[in-house]
This record gives C-alpha cells, structure tokens and sequence, in this order.
C-alpha cells in the first residue's frame, strides 16, 4: 500500500533528520512507530500523510509516485488516510458532533446522508452525551476519542496517530489501544507513533523503531 | 461506521464508565469558518462607504453629463445674428435683410428679431433704465431657431450674409458648445477616475482582510487540509462570507447613496420658484437622473459587490497555494 524507497529528509540546509528510509506497509497491518523525542517519528508521520515532501529518494502511495502529485490529487489522497494529532487538532468553535463529521462535509456531502453514521459512532467512543459540547469543555480523553472519531468516521484504509497515549492516564491509553486494535480488525492499516514502552508491550506487533534518523525494522 | 460484532466489546469498554446516554439529535452544522473570526463590521462598513463614494460619483457625473446635454441641445437648436450699427446704413433694413436671408436658408424653422425695446432690456441691468437706445450704437440681435435634427449650412450663410448686410455676424455658438461638451467629458473623467480609485481601494481593503481572516483561521485551514479538503472547497467557505458582506456593505452604501438622490429630487421640487432653487435648476437641470441613472447605480453596487468577492477569491486562492 506505501512504499518508501532510499528516503531522505532535511529541513533547510539542516542536517537530515532522516536518512535512507526504506519499507513498506502493507494494507491490513498493524505497526508501532517509535524511538527516541527527536528521533524523526513525527516527520515520518507527516511524509507519510503527504504534509512533508522527502528531500531524496521515492514515496509510493496506494500505487501512486508521490512527487508527482497536484495539490488537489494529495488531498484526494489524505482523504484515504486518517490522522490523529498528540494535540487533537479540533475545531473549537464546532461542536464534537460537527467535528466528527468534518470529512463529510469536506466531501459536499448533505448532512442527512451521515448523520445517523457520526451519532453511531459516537456512541461507540463514548461521546453519546456529549456530541452538543464544544471541544474547550472536553476532557482530554474525550477530545483523543473525538479526534479518533474524526479519523476514521470516512473509513480510511490507512490510520496514523501520533502519540495517542501522551496525553491520557495508562487505563485509557489500554482503552485507545484495543479501539485501534479493532479498526485494524477491521481491516484498516495502523500505524501508532509512541515511545510508551508499556503499550508496545500490550500487544505484539510490528514496530518501525527510528534511531538517530536510520530505521529498523523488527516484524 | 457500522458498528459490527468486533466493536461491541470495545464500545461497552467505554459504555461502563462513560455514560450511554445520548444527547439530544445535533442541529444543523453551523459554518466551518466562523463569521466572528473574520473582521466583518469593519470591512463591511468600508465596502458601504467605497460603495456609497462610488455610487455617488456616477450620480454626480451622469447628473452633469445629463445638464451639459440639456445646455448643448438648447444652445445648439438656435444661432444668432449680431448686426452693428454702422454709420451711413439703415440699421433697421439690414436686420430685416439679415433675419430674411436666414429664413431663406435650409433648417431654418423661424427667426425672431429682438426690438429695440428688447435689445434695451438686455443691456439694462449694466446701463440703467433711463437709457435711449438711440443714444448708443447698440447692435441688433436676430435670433434665428432651427428645425429640429437640421443642421443648416452655416458657411454659406455667413457668405450671404457678408454680401448682403456686411454689418452682420453669425454666432453659431460652436465655442459655447465646445466647452460645454468639454466640461461634460471632464465631469464623466472625474466620475471614471473616482470610481477606479474607490474600486481599488476596495480591493487592497478586501485583500488584507481576506489576508488577516485567513491568517486568524489558519488552524481551520490546516484541519481542513488533513480532513482532505481541497484549496477549492476551503476557498468557497471564505469566499461566501465575503460575497454576503459585499452585498450587505453595498446594499447600504448604494442604497445610502441613492437615497440622497431621491432626497436632493424632492427638494429640488419642492424649492422650485424660490431663487436658491432656480438657481440649481439652471445650473443642474432638475436635478433628477432618471430611470438610467438608478439602473447605472444599481450596476455600480452590483460591480462593487462583485469587485469584493473577486478580491477576496484572488487573496484566498493565493493565500491557500501558499499553505501546504
């Protein structure tokens, strides 16, 4: 589904913070990203949602050359991949409802033809009461569940989250990581950047472990 | 997301300790871009004064270009002949030989010879009112009135003229009209020129309120962007706000502006008799633009409404080419 060959990233003229990546994630698959702060996961997270462009070397996507993309054709492609930000990224002034169903509209779709399906799966995160409250009156577990919800409401084929634990007590985070777990069930590719070594633990999967810029992979 | 068998454990993970409840239905999604994050009073009053300045100045213009018509098609259906006394002829035949010869000539529809009582009364004010005109050689005015749409050969009336009554002169007012029609394109110029610098004040507004609107919602762009959003469909969420302000700015502004015509007419007619009022009357017509000059201002309120959503289309669009 990606395929990264010989990547290299630097910011500016700065040395490259990342260096000759090359793997592969298939579809319907599971991964940990992690390392050392600074070692370069969230950079890798955002080549691998096209916010970043590699400095050398090749990005395949869904059997796409990702250099030779338009503007347009990479938000096509986003539109395939689901994000969740350490820091949520919600809109404030939209309620955790509207949030939820941003994709949706994104895609000029009319309201009545998603609604029963973001108050579905609201309800199945936990915001059933919650879909009215703004996101300043969310807890933070609430407000990662929102932005999981936001993430995959348009079912997309890969998931990405950054730190999804680093804000949230050690039960939730359990929590969080059987909810990736099922949509990976599901049959959507997950890729979870974190440095919690206990939720590695938790459960056995491929991990991409980034050190000082190289990446290893452990299957 | 359907929530099939799979889920049913993780759902009831959070449903243990979270309540179950749901809240009542959502309404209706509100804007994605907020209407408070964007500097709409201002920006509406400027459009509302740009637009009332603008509407104004094609008033004004059309108004004056309208009067110097008025005065030029006045001036230009008559000419007149100016006969000198001159010393050994009788000056009473040569005007009579002069306003013949004009009404001999093609397009010519009559003539009318001021008397010598008129002639008094047009020298009055300057002269006083004890004065015997026969006292001063004071020459003799014909006027001579043409035919509607006839344009008379005016060279070969001064050639008949000069042969037959050497003492007259025709004044066809050419220099008079010149500098009415003069005047009447230098009043439209100004309009032009005002109205292209209130549309491009408009615009250099409009872009650095698009700029400041896109700058305060730049966390709304980027989500947009992760959400998959295309610059398209981000541009018309700015874009729709800015159109409705165009329109709101300009409805007042325009509508503000027309107004004042409507007033300045009803005044106009309601002072008619006194002096201020002919005075204006015959400096500026009646004061009325009529249908096309409403059609003209409505146009402009239009063209500023769209000279708005342009500029603010042109900024977002070169705002979001800029934004990765």
């Amino acid at each position: 589904m990606i395929r990264f060959e010989n990547v290299g990233l630097r910011y500016g003229f700065g040395p490259e913070v990342l260096r000759d990546l090359t793997f592969d994630i298939d579809s319907h698959s599971f991964q940990f990203l992690t390392g050392p702060s600074g070692a370069g996961k969230t950079s890798l997270l955002r080549l691998l949602f096209l916010l970043l462009r590699p400095t050398r070397g090749l990005i395949s996507m869904f059997d796409q050359d990702t250099a030779t993309l338009t503007k347009d054709n990479r938000a096509a492609l986003r539109r395939c991949i689901g994000i969740v930000f350490q820091d949520f990224r919600l809109l404030d002034h939209l309620t955790t409802y509207e949030n939820v169903a941003l994709p949706f509209r994104v895609l000029g779709k009319e309201e009545a033809t998603y609604r029963n399906e973001v108050i579905e799966l609201l309800q199945w995160v936990g915001l059933g009461e919650r879909m009215e409250a703004l996101p300043p009156v969310l807890s933070g577990g609430e407000k990662q569940r929102a932005a999981i919800a936001r993430a995959v409401i348009a079912r997309p084929q890969l998931l990405l989250a950054d730190e999804p634990t680093g804000n949230v007590d050690p039960n939730l985070g359990q929590r969080l990581l059987r909810l990736f777990i099922e949509l990976y069930r599901q049959g959507t590719s997950v890729v979870i950047a974190t440095h919690d070594i206990a939720l590695m633990d938790e459960y056995d999967a491929r991990r991409l472990v980034l050190h000082e810029g190289r990446l290893h992979v452990y299957e | 997301m359907s929530t099939s068998e799979p889920f049913d454990e993780v759902a009831e993970s959070w449903t243990q300790e979270d309540a179950a409840l749901t809240s009542a239905p959502p309404g209706a999604p509100g804007p994605i871009v907020p209407g408070d994050s964007i500097a709409g009073r201002s920006l509406m009053a400027v459009v509302a004064i740009m637009t009332f300045l603008a509407v104004l100045a094609t008033g004004a213009a059309m108004l004056v270009a309208d009067a110097a018509s008025d005065w030029q098609s006045e001036v230009a259906r008559e000419v007149t002949i100016q006969v000198r006394p001159v010393a050994g002829r009788d000056l009473e035949a040569d005007v009579n030989a002069a306003a013949a010869i004009a009404r001999a000539t093609a397009g010519v529809a009559d003539t009318r010879v001021f008397t010598r009582q008129e002639s008094a009364a047009l020298v009055e004010p300057w002269l006083g009112s004890a004065l015997t005109l026969g006292d001063l050689p004071i020459p003799r005015i014909v006027v001579v009135k043409l035919l509607p749409g006839a344009i008379p050969n005016f060279a070969n009336l001064r050639k008949a003229l000069a042969a037959q009554v050497p003492a007259a002169s025709l004044d066809d007012h050419r220099g008079w009209i010149d500098r009415m029609r003069t005047m009447a394109e230098t009043a439209v110029a100004t309009g032009m020129v005002v109205l292209a610098l209130v549309i491009a004040v408009t615009v250099l507004s409009v872009t650095f309120a698009t700029r400041g609107a896109m700058a305060t919602n730049r966390p709304t762009i980027e989500v947009l962007h992760y959400v998959g959003a295309t610059d398209g469909f981000i541009g018309k969420q700015f874009q729709r706000h800015f159109l409705a302000l165009g329109l709101k700015g300009g409805v007042i502004g325009g509508g503000g502006a027309m107004a004042l015509f409507g007033l300045l007419q009803a005044a106009d007619a309601w002072l008619i008799g006194t002096p201020g009022g002919d005075e204006a009357t015959a400096l500026f017509g009646t004061l009325a633009i009529g249908p096309s000059g409403y059609i003209a201002m409505f146009v402009v309120i239009l063209l500023m409404a769209l000279v708005t959503a342009l500029a603010s289309r042109r900024t977002v669009a070169q705002t979001l080419e800029m934004i990765e």
